[in-house]
């Protein structure tokens, strides 16, 4: 894995774990790689994975059994579209208002459009 | 207390002053306490003293004055329980011209817990014949020979003096899978490297070698509580910057953590940024 982004390595592997729950390789559940399996793996220290399992658990994506290791919560997948849509509405919504407002497009087009989107992309 | 300093493995060291001439000391009143279930990274200019610290720590060379203790042990007395459980894998390496089976056959005694079978996967994922002979094999398989063995030996305290430098880029990449899978919860690994982008997502614990001392301790995460290291295109824009280097997609930057931004905590540029503004970085971090 590659740690390019400009974000604290043990959140740029927490999003790797969402993607894999959001692709729904990683089921609810499930029982997901240890922390040294994912510590070899991306070349990190068992610390790093640590913190992200923490981090994780925190927000109610992954529980652990103990001893057993850590597991998918059977909620996440609802959690993380949830905060999805909140990351839309908070942060990518404001900047194609702010543009629509400047070129004055309105919400009607943007509504014929959109259903026009989902037409195609639908059928 | 007595319970937390029994179970933890700990190296303490106290006013440790050396040097290879009189008046000449190399390191000087240096102060350094780890603990275990950590990789610490050693960083410093060249001719820092870093390889010296790392012999002090091992027996291999004795302070002028001041005390080190590694679970109890003082390395200069070089008693038999503390050398089993220290291994040290210098930045030249000088092997014997014998077959590698043969050197692991000689040396692997002293180390009570050497594993064999770790030993030859390591061999394995570095891709080195197991019958060859270390006459037979360049600088960087003689170099991946030795961390191997270190491994194997199952020390509870590994340094690694340089241990990317003659290394190939994909070795470089299995060293850091190995670091991984074979740390242990009561292990401690120290890496001395100037090559910080080699390692420096395996590292949980910077420590920097200036000025005959250690001028900085910090873990990786107390580093970007604190710090934010981010790309800016104008400089004027930024607030709280303390330390920047100019390129052609604007400016990389250094700065104060006031709106608790999450970045990446760039290694190199901390590093340089340490050397250059000394002071307005410490005074963030806890005194040494």
């Amino acid at each position: 894995m590659d740690f390019n982004v400009n974000l604290p390595i043990y959140l740029q592997i927490a999003e790797y774990v969402c993607d894999r729950i959001l692709l729904q390789q990683w089921l609810p559940d499930e029982k997901i790689p240890s922390i040294r399996e994912l510590a070899i793996e991306l070349e990190v220290t068992h610390n790093t994975v640590l913190r992200t399992f923490e981090h994780l658990q925190s927000k109610n994506i992954v529980y652990t059994k103990r001893g057993l290791g850590y597991f998918i919560e059977p909620n996440a997948l609802n959690l993380l579209n949830a905060s999805r849509k909140e990351h839309f509405l908070k942060e990518e919504l404001p900047s194609l208002f702010y543009k629509m407002n400047i070129i004055g497009f309105e919400i009607d087009e943007l509504v014929n459009e959109f259903e026009k989107f989902k037409n195609k992309n639908n059928s | 207390m007595y319970y937390l300093t029994n179970t933890l493995n700990m190296i303490t060291i106290q006013n440790l002053t050396f040097g290879y001439q009189k008046n000449k000391p190399v390191l000087a009143n240096l102060n350094l306490q780890l603990e275990s279930g950590k990789i610490y990274g050693l960083l410093g200019a060249n001719g820092a003293g870093k390889s010296s610290l790392l012999h002090q720590i091992c027996g291999i060379i004795f302070p002028q004055s001041g005390k080190i203790e590694v679970d109890q042990h003082e390395p200069a007395k070089r008693k038999l329980d503390f050398l089993k459980s220290i291994y040290i894998l210098p930045e030249e390496v000088d092997t014997p011209n014998i077959a590698i089976k043969e050197y692991a056959e000689i040396y692997s005694p002293f180390y009570e817990k050497f594993d064999f079978s770790l030993f030859n996967n390591l061999l394995t994922d570095f891709e080195i014949p197991e019958h060859g002979s270390l006459h037979q094999i360049s600088y960087g398989q003689k170099k991946k020979v030795m961390i191997a063995f270190g491994i194997a030996t199952r020390s509870k305290y590994l340094f690694f003096d340089e241990p990317t430098n003659g290394l190939d880029i994909p070795s470089k990449k299995q060293f850091r899978k190995i670091i991984a899978s074979a740390f242990e919860e009561d292990q401690i690994i120290m890496i001395s490297t100037h090559q910080v982008r080699d390692l420096d997502q395996l590292i949980d614990c910077i420590l920097i070698l200036d000025d005959k001392k250690i001028i900085l301790q910090a873990d990786v995460n107390d580093i970007t509580e604190k710090l934010v290291f981010k790309q800016v295109l104008d400089l004027s824009q930024s607030a709280n910057v303390i330390y920047s280097e100019g390129g052609l997609k604007g400016h990389v930057v250094v700065a104060k953590n006031v709106n608790q931004e999450n970045s990446k905590l760039d290694m190199e540029l901390f590093f340089n940024a340490v050397s250059a503004e000394k002071n307005s970085i410490l005074s963030l971090f806890k005194k040494l």
